[in-house]
């Protein structure tokens, strides 16, 4: 698992983390059913308070995307696919929400912008087995 | 809330300074900060803590009064001035500390030493400052303490001790039993790792809370010498003014005067406390 704290950017501390776990999660690197390290053992590592990685902690078991087992510690819910889905087609509206604005302010017509995915979907299959 | 320390109206009285009355309390299996300048009292309330001086006012310890000195068995103290002769090698170090602590762990003492790079053939006297923070705290964590008290810890380490010393503060409260107190003008160690602050200033509690709440409740606006004169002084927890600008200190919430030209920010704690009081 992978967590960078970025200081004074504006977003509070409990919410990068929590944020940075989210994507763990989303992007496989903590698998359903993995265990999470313990509140104050991140707590340590990051170097910020207990209560901090606590918030962080509480806001994803509330989400959804972990459970939380007195005394054995916190996992990632087995039953989130349903979850990771959702957070992906999100996270892909807000792409293509973006996509469509750009496409407008740089004059494209809707069938403009289809046919660019169209032709960047089909390249985008071969561009993969080009990559080393 | 489990608290480890409580104290209910403490008041010390000295000739130049009355420290109190003051309220607060320190929960268990948390770093709490007390934090405040020069002569606020923190070191007063650490001294009364450790049962140094006499006081008015009661300290409740895991939910009880105090009622003898036994309680300190299981409190570990760095203190700002060594406690230790400075003629003493780390043998004489350790001989003194188990005729103290009941609990006195030998082993574990010549293993941190080791590990804080302590020769033992050293005489206390001969370490410098860092070093002999670091001997405290060896001491202080070799005897079953459950509760660290520091006075002013980090004043005078390097920026890498202090890194250090952060970590075995952290260490030692992955286990939820434990508890440190630790009193400090330096806010940048706080601000990484404190779970709640207590906030002291001229003797008397200003705030106590969970340290992310701490730096919400306050707002430093910034703008041009003539801000000052602007703000009216009900809203001003402090400010500050030279030539060229103005920075004010108000609580989170406050709305600014129509017109006024200010950029606002979240104060560090560091600005909290040397703002706090200040007036123009």
């Amino acid at each position: 698992m992978r967590i960078v704290l970025i200081g004074g950017s504006g977003v509070p501390l409990f919410e990068q983390i929590k944020d940075a776990i989210r994507e763990n999660i989303l992007g496989g690197a903590l698998p359903a059913g993995g265990q999470l390290p313990s509140v104050r053992e991140l707590s340590r590592d990051l170097k910020v308070s207990i209560l901090t990685v606590k918030k962080a902690y509480d806001e994803l078991e509330q989400e959804g995307f972990i459970t939380t087992r007195q005394g054995l510690g916190s996992f990632v819910r087995g039953d989130n696919a349903a979850l990771v889905l959702e957070e992906k087609q999100k996270k892909l509206e807000e792409r293509l929400l973006e996509a469509i604005r750009l496409s407008k302010e740089a004059g494209l017509s809707r069938q403009e912008l289809l046919s660019l995915t169209d032709y960047l979907y089909e390249d985008g299959e071969h561009g993969q087995q080009d990559r080393v | 809330m489990d608290n480890r320390i409580e104290f209910e109206n403490l008041r010390k009285r000295y000739k130049a300074f009355t420290l109190g009355e003051l309220s607060f309390s320190v929960p268990r299996g948390y770093i709490t900060g007390l934090i405040g300048r020069n002569g606020a009292g923190k070191t007063t309330a650490i001294r009364a803590l450790l049962s140094l001086i006499g006081f008015e006012g009661r300290l409740l310890v895991d939910g009880r009064p105090v009622s003898g000195p036994d309680y300190l068995q299981r409190v570990g103290a760095v203190m700002d001035e060594p406690f230790l002769a400075g003629e003493w090698a780390m043998q004489a170090v350790n001989a003194a500390m188990a005729i103290a602590y009941e609990r006195w762990d030998a082993q574990a003492f010549f293993a941190r030493l080791e590990r804080f790079g302590i020769a033992p053939a050293l005489r206390v006297k001969e370490l410098s400052r860092g070093m002999r923070i670091k001997l405290m705290l060896a001491c202080a964590l070799s005897h079953g303490a459950d509760l660290l008290v520091l006075d002013e810890p980090t004043s005078g380490l390097d920026p890498m001790m202090r890194d250090e010393f952060v970590d075995i503060l952290k260490e030692f409260v992955e286990d939820e039993r434990n508890t440190v107190l630790f009193s400090t003008h330096i806010t940048q160690d706080l601000e990484a790792v404190a779970d709640y602050i207590v906030f002291i200033d001229q003797g008397c509690l200003v705030d106590s809370c969970p340290k992310d709440e701490f730096m919400e409740r306050y707002r430093l606006w910034r703008g041009g010498p003539e801000l000052a004169g602007r703000l009216s002084p009900d809203i001003l927890l402090g400010v500050k003014s030279t030539a060229v600008g103005t920075e004010a200190l108000v609580r989170q919430g406050t709305p600014p005067p129509p017109g006024a030209d200010i950029l606002a920010e979240a104060p560090s704690i560091e600005k909290i406390m040397t703002l706090y009081g200040r007036k123009a």
